[in-house]
């Protein structure tokens, strides 16, 4: 089998090809449970293979066993509960450094939609089912959907994440491998899920900035969203000079803001979108709530070139209380 | 307790002379099976019933694996594939394994093991069936008219919002279903609780009984919240109101905690009677008291109540916060606990045993191997970092196909084989018997362990068309599927072949010791023509030449 002759050829962690900063530490972690997890399936099936055959019927050997368990019981109790605990928490550590992008990673807008994947540089670029990234580079995807929900997957980065309608999730890694690796979308989304298909080639760095300088002139992802926030109204009450009482908009994504029913919560993409759309779902305290909701008036890409631009005014750290 | 029904309900159609009818005998014709109110009965109604769902969802299951057997999607369209998986996992589902073992074995059953005449409610059991069949007649009409496209999981806002697909008529057919099972719980529970045989306390309850009660609480408990999200479905999807849907102010990731807050606990409805019945076929065969019976009592407890708070493990990519994840993932490997405790046990129960390798044995000991790789590789999937990159691959397709089908199926054919004369009073060729189980086990091991490795390279699930790196495994898996499916279709002849008046054998040709094999096979339609005496222990094989039965099939025919 040409399957089992691949393992051969490339060595188990080769035939899976890992190519991320997280790859190595999921490939070690999958060996120890392979492992463990297959000494114990071989002495447990070694057990009842023994047992079958020296205590099978006719072979005399058949006597009470012992009626005093209590202990062999606790023992096979708490054995693999201690052992549970150590796998719950090296896997746990794990999957919390996925939940921190470093502040410098590569900003990279995805919009997903059956069966499509649509993404944008930070400079504005855009391309469609295929990413550019330079190699040794943090990039952090904020990713969202038009309808159903997708799955940013790729199996080279063990990486995946629900791309959800709604509400931005986040996706960061670190490519450490060049070449080109596949995209799936590992969420049911409809007909053509099987066809959703993309690339995301990893290239030397400086080919990576000479790919994204490549194309046509346009403007960068942040420009496009200050032009939006003009042309949408948003300035004419949020800028410091307007005659409406509205909240500074300033390096807002990381600030701590305190809502006028009490909770305190640290502005991310989510809470930026929500208060575009949703405006009256957390109003900041000391301020009237007369905002009125943009749903229907912007796309998903426009709400992602808005957030580019909020997040280039003021200094406020990337990625901070961002979303995985 | 039931002393009035003593009395009062004789069956006014048995003139009474002394051996009063098997329960078989008592009335031939249709109507009397259809208006029945013997548990026995309505165990065979769903006997019959789920068989037809079974092949029905196996043959949808065939369509697919040809289909995956070449990369390119050429033998059905794109469209028709997803109506397939969709169909095969909500038959396979609510409509075979959910009802499986509890609605036949634990309606045969639970009255006999605990020496009483029926279920607390006959007539509720009666409705439970019917229930049953309108809800899959539902479901069928809904795949004669087109079918449904969402995956058996019915995923917001996808089956609420751009399915165009059957997904209402489907769902009000999984309602009905739903009620069924919560009917069929509150019989178990209140007839465990009040119609104990006088002397027969918990703790000698056989560990089958206890595995059918956590299971009816769970049936009880978690059904209801299943109809709650199948009716907000159909609500969203025909009114437009906004529960589940981002663009009416819904949110997606409800549906997902609504529908496994049942689903989780419903794998437990499938493996809890699956280990419920290895339980008792295990320490029959090793002619062995059953190792440690309170641990195992009370691990069917912890795995029925641990099993309530795990659900968001199957959401540690969705979105769901980072505290959350966290502590699911912790639950999830506390409840793998007493799994791992009754594996052991049951392996130690061999242990200075006098262990025959009958059919129901080796299906037992099947569901023990397989029950160990699915559990030990849910290890996998509920380590964070890990789920990651397995989550919606053929590796959680193979996870839970080892649980499901290698654990419940593996066990219902064993109590099949187990029960099948006290149920029939007649014996299915042995030999036959055995091969059946050993087909199923490798074919099952072909179909299944590949995707594994599917799962692991990255194939995702629910894809029609797939990159050619994944071809071998793919036809590999194929390969098994068809000796899978020569397993699965050889019972059918037997068990039929078996039927003859030839294959009649003795009230217990196991020699087993549970108090439904105290009576006579196939029993009388009250149950018992005299009261089970209670044993000391449930289990008590512990001298080995006890009982010992000559096991020669056909030859003790005893009286009818």
């Amino acid at each position: 089998m040409n399957g089992v002759a691949d393992i051969a050829r490339d060595g188990g962690v080769a035939w899976l090809g890992g190519a991320s900063s997280v790859a190595p530490r999921w490939d070690l972690l999958f060996g120890a449970m392979v492992l463990l997890c297959g000494t114990v399936a071989l002495g447990v099936c070694i057990a009842i293979l023994a047992f079958s055959i020296r205590y099978r019927a006719g072979a005399g050997r058949g006597e009470p066993g012992p009626q005093r368990t209590r202990a062999i019981e606790i023992a096979w109790t708490a054995t693999p509960l201690a052992i549970f605990i150590v796998l719950f928490v090296w896997a746990a550590h794990d999957f919390v450094e996925l939940y921190r992008p470093p502040a410098d990673a590569l900003p990279v807008a995805v919009v997903a939609k059956q069966w499509m994947w649509k993404l944008q540089h930070r400079n504005g670029r855009r391309e469609i089912n295929e990413l550019h990234v330079p190699l040794g580079q943090p990039v952090r995807l904020l990713m969202t959907s038009q309808d159903a929900i997708h799955s940013f997957f790729v199996p080279a980065f063990r990486l995946k994440q629900d791309v959800v309608p709604g509400r931005y999730t986040g996706l960061w890694f670190t490519a450490t491998k060049l070449g080109e690796f596949r995209l799936f979308c590992a969420e049911y989304c409809g007909t053509d899920h099987s066809q959703m298909l993309g690339r995301i080639v990893v290239m030397p760095p400086a080919e990576y900035t000479r790919w994204l300088g490549s194309g046509n002139e346009q403007p960068s992802l942040a420009q496009y969203g200050f032009a939006l926030f003009r042309s949408l109204g948003c300035s004419g009450c949020h800028e410091p000079a307007s005659t409406v009482h509205a909240p500074s908009l300033d390096g807002i994504l990381g600030r701590t803001v305190h809502l006028q029913d009490g909770r305190t919560i640290v502005a991310d993409e989510n809470y930026v979108r929500d208060s575009i759309l949703v405006p009256r779902k957390d109003v900041v305290a000391g301020f009237a709530p007369v905002m009125p909701s943009f749903a229907g008036q912007v796309s998903e890409e426009d709400i992602e070139a808005l957030i580019a631009y909020l997040r280039s005014t003021g200094a406020t750290a990337a990625g901070a209380g961002a979303p995985r | 307790m039931s002393s009035v029904s003593d009395v009062i309900v004789r069956p006014p159609s048995a003139p009474a002379p002394a051996p009063s009818p098997s329960y078989l005998e008592d009335g031939h014709t249709l109507r009397s099976w259809l208006t029945t109110h013997d548990h026995k009965r309505i165990a065979i109604l769903y006997a019959i019933s789920i068989t037809v769902f079974f092949f029905i969802g196996g043959l949808a299951a065939t369509v697919i694996r040809l289909e995956l057997a070449t990369p390119a999607g050429d033998l059905v369209s794109h469209d028709t594939y997803n109506k397939l998986f969709t169909a095969h996992g909500v038959i396979m589902v609510w409509l075979f394994l959910i009802p499986s073992i509890p609605s036949v074995f634990g309606n045969f059953l639970i009255p006999l093991m605990i020496g009483a005449k029926d279920l607390a409610f006959p007539r509720l059991n009666l409705l439970s069936w019917y229930l049953y069949v309108a809800g899959g007649a539902i479901v069928l009409a809904a795949l004669a008219l087109g079918g449904v496209d969402t995956g058996w999981t019915f995923y917001a806002p996808y089956a609420t919002m751009f399915s165009n697909s059957w997904v209402a008529l489907t769902l009000v057919g999984v309602f009905v279903v739903g009620f069924s099972s919560i009917l069929t719980g509150l019989n178990f529970i209140v007839t465990v609780h009040t119609l104990r045989a006088p002397g027969l306390g918990w703790f000698k309850l056989p560990l089958f009984v206890w595995a059918h009660y956590a299971t009816a609480i769970i049936l009880v408990l978690a059904t209801p919240v299943l109809a709650i999200t199948t009716l907000l479905v159909v609500a969203e999807r025909l009114l437009q109101i906004g529960v589940f849907d981002p663009a009416h102010g819904g949110d997606p990731l409800l549906f997902q905690h609504l529908f496994w807050f049942y689903s989780h606990p419903a794998v437990y409805i499938m493996v809890l009677p699956a280990m419920g019945v290895v339980s008792e076929i295990v320490p029959c065969f090793a002619r062995k008291r059953i190792f440690g019976y309170r641990f195992m009592a009370y691990a069917i407890l912890g795995i029925a109540s641990i099993g309530f708070l795990v659900w968001g493990h199957h959401m540690f990519v969705s979105g769901q916060s980072l505290a959350a994840s966290l502590v699911f993932s912790l639950l999830s490997f506390l409840v793998a606990v007493p799994s791992a405790i009754k594996v052991f046990n049951w392996t130690a129960t061999l242990y200075k045993g006098s262990i025959r390798f009958d059919a129901p044995m080796l299906y037992a000991l099947g569901f023990v191997g397989l029950f160990t790789i699915g559990g030990l590789t849910g290890l996998f999937v509920a380590s964070l970092a890990l789920d990651v990159h397995l989550t919606d691959t053929y590796f959680v397709v193979a996870h839970f196909h080892y649980i499901m089908v290698g654990g419940s199926v593996m066990a219902y054919f064993g109590a099949l084989h187990f029960w099948w004369p006290k149920a029939t009073g007649r014996m299915y060729p042995e030999l036959w018997g055995r091969i059946a189980a050993v087909l199923i086990f490798v074919g099952f091991n072909l179909t299944f362990f590949p995707q594994f490795l599917l799962g692991l390279r990255g194939m995702p699930r629910r894809y029609h068309a797939y990159p050619p790196e994944f071809h071998q495994l793919h036809m590999a898996s194929s390969m098994g599927a068809v000796v899978l499916a020569l397993g699965y279709l050889l019972p059918l002849v037997y068990f039929a072949y078996s039927l003859r008046a030839t294959c009649r054998t003795s009230a217990n040709p196991f020699g087993a010791l549970g108090l439904e094999w105290q009576t006579r096979s196939p029993p009388p339609t009250h149950n018992f023509d005299r009261p089970p005496t209670v044993p000391e222990h449930v289990y008590d094989y512990a001298t080995p030449t006890k009982a010992e039965p000559a096991r020669t099939p056909a030859a003790q025919a005893t009286s009818p």
